[in-house]
């Protein structure tokens, strides 16, 4: 939609529609919901990573007062459709969300849920899941996915096959597919460089660490409709799959939005709701389930740990010649690793004459990854970003020049065989060769400045909304998009706009599946982005419908009027040819009261635009004290290209939420396993940063419109997360001489380092003075 | 058995406390703790659970002028305490300037931390009402935010503090 005036609040830092219920405690999470005669619902989690179960009795359980219901595998119905497939982002097949859901024959991670009771409080549900007796038999376990891949590995799946374009294997492996994509002849490419660095990297699981752990409330009501009241990023997604798992139609299916406290990727699959709904009907009554911490760690699922080799090529004047990598992902317990996302993010930003990406999606005995921000794209970030440092510095190149040089723009190609529209690369390092930051010398012993490039393709799938009309003029969005990021406030900024009527003259209602449209989850970041095509058409829709309206009302006996001939702008509608017939809005919205015509409601959707391809940089300065290890973060300067920004405060804060969450990834963050047993189930052991780790992070926007949409506008949530790592090793590097290539890089990895390369340069020395 | 005592399920606790300025008397579970006594037996939901083992700062309120977390303090040992949660910040309908600036300032996003946070910088301004940075950031370094970077959130306290919303 293109409107005729400036915008009035698109691109102004217009506060967070929903900021008051939150700073008065008043907004209502998954947990904090009471139901009239509620049960408490508890899981019952295998204990073993990698376990037979050849019997559960779950009498005793039963047999404890205030035991309402106990459940397992044996009550989901049997499975029809295999072939049905959801996700989102890291899709997931029927059978395996099954077993997900509740361990069937096998246990397949530590945390894998294995019963869950419900009872009359949390304490005697509690209680009944000690009583509860499993048989396990114990199997060896695969504790990461090199090991999975080797010939002789115990296999999780009797029935998964390797996918690959090649011929269909005729034995079952812990390889769930092979992706193999590319273009032009690296053989050529490496022949034709002048310096090749090929160099191997390894990450671990991390945890998206929101903080309001999964819970939900389910009640099966007397006529066997279902209601849920769930946390989740997407309800319909959530409605699709229990519906799939359940077999209940949709429409006896309502999952209601609570507000979610942090997700970030980790609250896309059902994982509490199918076992609440089981226990409801069951027992007749409400159920609400909340998990506690260790849960969220052992039994949600975290990122992807990933082993990745990439190999580059370029000419001495920096021009590359060719990129490849190997990509090793580990699954967890089912397939579905964010192999599509790392590959196409891994070279994203570069352009090369001959590109291949090879990469392995892999299960082991570990909880089944979920997406988190920008899926694979961090990982695969770190090493291709610490490989290209690493090749500019043997070429004697400035590493921003580097970058520059070999910058992808519109019509170059990603690995993937996409050509680009307009994409933002170029305008971020231009802004960063510009900006203070990049200008101000480095000083000091043991400090160095690292930049990184991070890149995510921009997720579309399907977006709808309503605009609806009141008859007092005012309006209201009425939409199944979940708020996680602050989108019901660029919402409303955009229908402002597009209506020319002011801002508070509009509300938005995030409403249930039963009440709203279709539309996709809030992941990937594409909320913003679809729902700004998706309003604009609602909205074009409502003033086509205002208009004949307005036709109506003004036209006279001699001279009918269409809508044809009524202009509008600005909260007024008049006679093109005579703009003395004037109405104003609300009194055309009053019309519809009492003529049979109303009310008015436009509907939006959206499911093919061209993808708003995102782009992020990170600079920072760090100061390693090499006694200790420990990393200092001196200065921070996240850079992105957000397409048109709706908000200005809630893209800065994307921004700085995402370089602080990769900053997590880059210095702090693992799961500490223990032959498929996790160590660190707590915020303690698992240490997100705090505010005394970091320094202010600054932020420099650049708006390089999307091809696509009625506004320019990108994705902003995913591209923050995807450079930091990246940028801290190769700061690290430029401050005390250590390449790491693992993450995460702790004070002690830092330190051992360090005292390698001490040890090393020694060796060399007396080996000098030997000779 | 369970290691549950069973037979114990019954016993209950009184505790008074004074709760935004109501007083209150509560039949509690002797193991209940303090949050749950709050968001279970008040309906005072705001103070959130995080982790319930006190790393995670969301459940942060005041307890006789002094932040804690209320996962780690059972509701018997809040008998004749005075609570403060971020349901009482704002006073007579009109909301705490911290309150103010953390809208004003964006500094926050899910908003599952944001009670924890208001309390311990309503401390941190009892007590300091002119922190430098790094004490705003000490001041706040028990609670976890995962959204925003903490840098609206250090923003927004300093705000206050230089008077700059009131």
């Amino acid at each position: 939609m293109t409107t005729t005036t400036p915008f009035r609040y698109i691109g102004k830092p217009i506060p967070k529609a929903d900021a008051l219920e939150r700073v008065t405690g008043t907004a209502r999470f998954g947990a904090d919901l009471k139901l009239p005669g509620m049960l408490h619902g508890k899981v019952l989690r295998s204990p073993h990573p990698h376990a037979y179960i050849r019997r559960i009795d779950a009498s005793r359980a039963l047999a404890l007062e205030g035991v309402k219901a106990v459940v397992t595998a044996q009550d989901l119905p049997p499975l029809e459709d295999a072939r049905a497939a959801f996700g989102g982002e890291l899709m997931i097949d029927l059978d395996h969300l099954r077993r997900l859901t509740i361990a069937h024959e096998k246990a397949l991670f530590e945390g894998h849920a294995v019963a869950a009771v419900a009872a009359t409080s949390p304490e005697i549900a509690e209680a009944a899941l000690e009583l509860i007796q499993v048989d396990y038999e114990v199997l060896p376990v695969v504790e990461n996915a090199l090991d999975a891949m080797k010939p002789d590995a115990p296999l999780l799946h009797p029935n998964l096959y390797t996918r690959t374009l090649g011929e269909k294997p005729s034995k079952p492996s812990n390889i769930a597919t092979i992706v193999e994509v590319g273009f032009g002849d690296l053989e050529k490419a490496w022949a034709a460089a002048d310096v090749v660095v090929e160099q191997s990297f390894e990450t671990q699981m991390v945890h998206q660490g929101y903080l309001e752990p999964q819970a939900c409330v389910a009640w099966v009501d007397a006529d066997g409709r279902i209601h849920v009241w769930t946390t989740t990023q997407g309800t319909f997604n959530a409605q699709r799959m229990l519906s799939a798992l359940l077999k209940v139609p949709l429409h006896m299916l309502n999952v209601i939005p609570a507000e979610v406290g942090g997700a970030f990727g980790g609250k896309i699959y059902v994982i509490l709701e199918p076992l609440a709904i089981l226990l409801s009907r069951k027992a007749g009554r409400p159920v609400k389930m909340v998990m506690d911490r260790a849960e969220v760690f052992r039994a949600t699922g975290p990122a992807s740990p990933a082993y990745i080799t990439v190999k580059a090529g370029a000419k001495r004047d920096g021009t590359l010649t060719g990129l490849y990598a190997k990509i090793v992902m580990d699954a967890g317990a089912f397939p579905g690793a964010p192999v599509q996302g790392a590959t196409w993010c891994i070279f994203a930003p570069y352009k090369a004459p001959a590109m291949k990406v090879e990469a392995y999606d892999v299960v082991t005995n570990k909880p089944r990854v979920q997406a988190y921000r920008a899926p694979g794209a961090t990982a695969a970030a770190f090493a291709s970003e610490s490989t290209l440092d690493m090749l500019a510095e043997r070429l004697g190149l400035d590493p921003l020049e580097f970058r520059l040089r070999n910058a992808a723009q519109e019509g170059d190609q990603n690995v993937t065989g996409q050509t680009y529209g307009r994409i933002g690369v170029k305008a971020i390092l231009e802004a960063i060769r510009k900006h203070p930051h990049w200008n101000t010398p480095l000083q000091g012993k043991n400090r160095g400045r690292g930049l990184a490039m991070g890149a995510w393709m921009g997720a579309i799938l399907t977006s709808s909304s309503q605009v609806v009309v009141n008859v007092d003029g005012t309006v209201q969005i009425v939409t199944g998009q979940v708020d996680i990021t602050g989108t019901r406030t660029s919402m409303l900024q955009m229908v402002a706009d597009m209506l020319q009527l002011p801002l508070d003259h509009i509300s938005i209602r995030v409403g249930d599946t039963n009440c709203t449209p279709y539309t996709d989850l809030s992941a990937g970041s594409r909320t913003t982005f679809t729902q700004s095509a998706a309003l604009a058409r609602a909205c074009q829709s409502v003033i086509a419908q205002m208009k004949a309206q307005a036709a109506d009302a003004l036209s006279k006996p001699d001279r009918r009027l269409t809508p044809e001939d009524i202009e509008y702008a600005d909260g007024k509608f008049w006679v093109k040819s005579d703009p003395e017939q004037v109405l104003p809005w609300r009194q055309v919205a009053g019309l519809t009261r009492t003529r049979g015509t109303g009310p008015i409601v436009g509907t939006g959707t959206v499911t093919r635009l061209q993808p708003a391809n995102e782009f992020s940089a990170q600079l920072c300065d760090v100061e390693v004290d090499p006694e200790t290890g420990k990393v200092k973060i001196l200065r921070f300067t996240a850079f992105q290209d957000a397409g048109r920004v709706i908000n200005p405060i809630q893209v800065e804060g994307q921004m700085q939420g995402g370089a602080v969450q990769g900053i997590g990834w880059g210095l702090f963050e693992y799961y500490a396993w223990d032959k498929g047993k996790l160590r660190n189930p707590t915020l303690l052991d698992y240490r997100e940063p705090t505010a005394l780790d970091l320094p202010m992070i600054d932020t420099c926007i650049v708006e390089v419109p999307a091809p696509d949409g009625p506004l320019g506008v990108r994705g902003v949530g995913e591209p923050p997360i995807v450079p930091g790592p990246a940028a801290l090793a190769n700061a690290i590097y430029r401050a005390v001489g250590v390449r790491l290539t693992k993450l995460p890089m702790t004070p002690e990895t830092v330190f051992w380092a360090i005292q390698e390369k001490k040890q090393a340069e020694h060796l060399q020395a007396v080996a000098g003075d030997g000779a | 058995m369970t290691t549950f005592p069973l037979d114990k399920l019954s016993l209950r606790t009184q505790v008074r406390m004074k709760v935004n300025g109501e007083p209150h008397v509560l039949l509690v579970k002797p193991w209940q703790t303090l949050l749950e006594a709050l968001r279970e037996e008040l309906g005072l939901t705001g103070t959130k659970e995080g982790c319930g083992n006190g790393n995670c700062g969301c459940c942060t309120i005041l307890m006789n002028g002094k932040t804690v977390n209320s996962c780690l303090v059972l509701a018997p040992e809040a008998d004749g305490a005075e609570i403060l949660t971020v349901e009482g910040l704002a006073q007579n309908g009109r909301l705490d300037p911290l309150q103010k600036a953390f809208i004003q300032y964006g500094a926050l996003q899910c908003g599952f931390c944001t009670p924890g946070f208001l309390l311990s910088a309503k401390y941190l301004l009892q007590e300091n009402p002119n922190p430098t940075e790094h004490q705003v950031r000490l001041a706040i370094a028990g609670n976890l935010c995962r959204c925003t970077g903490y840098d609206k959130i250090v923003r927004a306290i300093l705000a206050v503090a230089r008077g700059e919303v009131q």
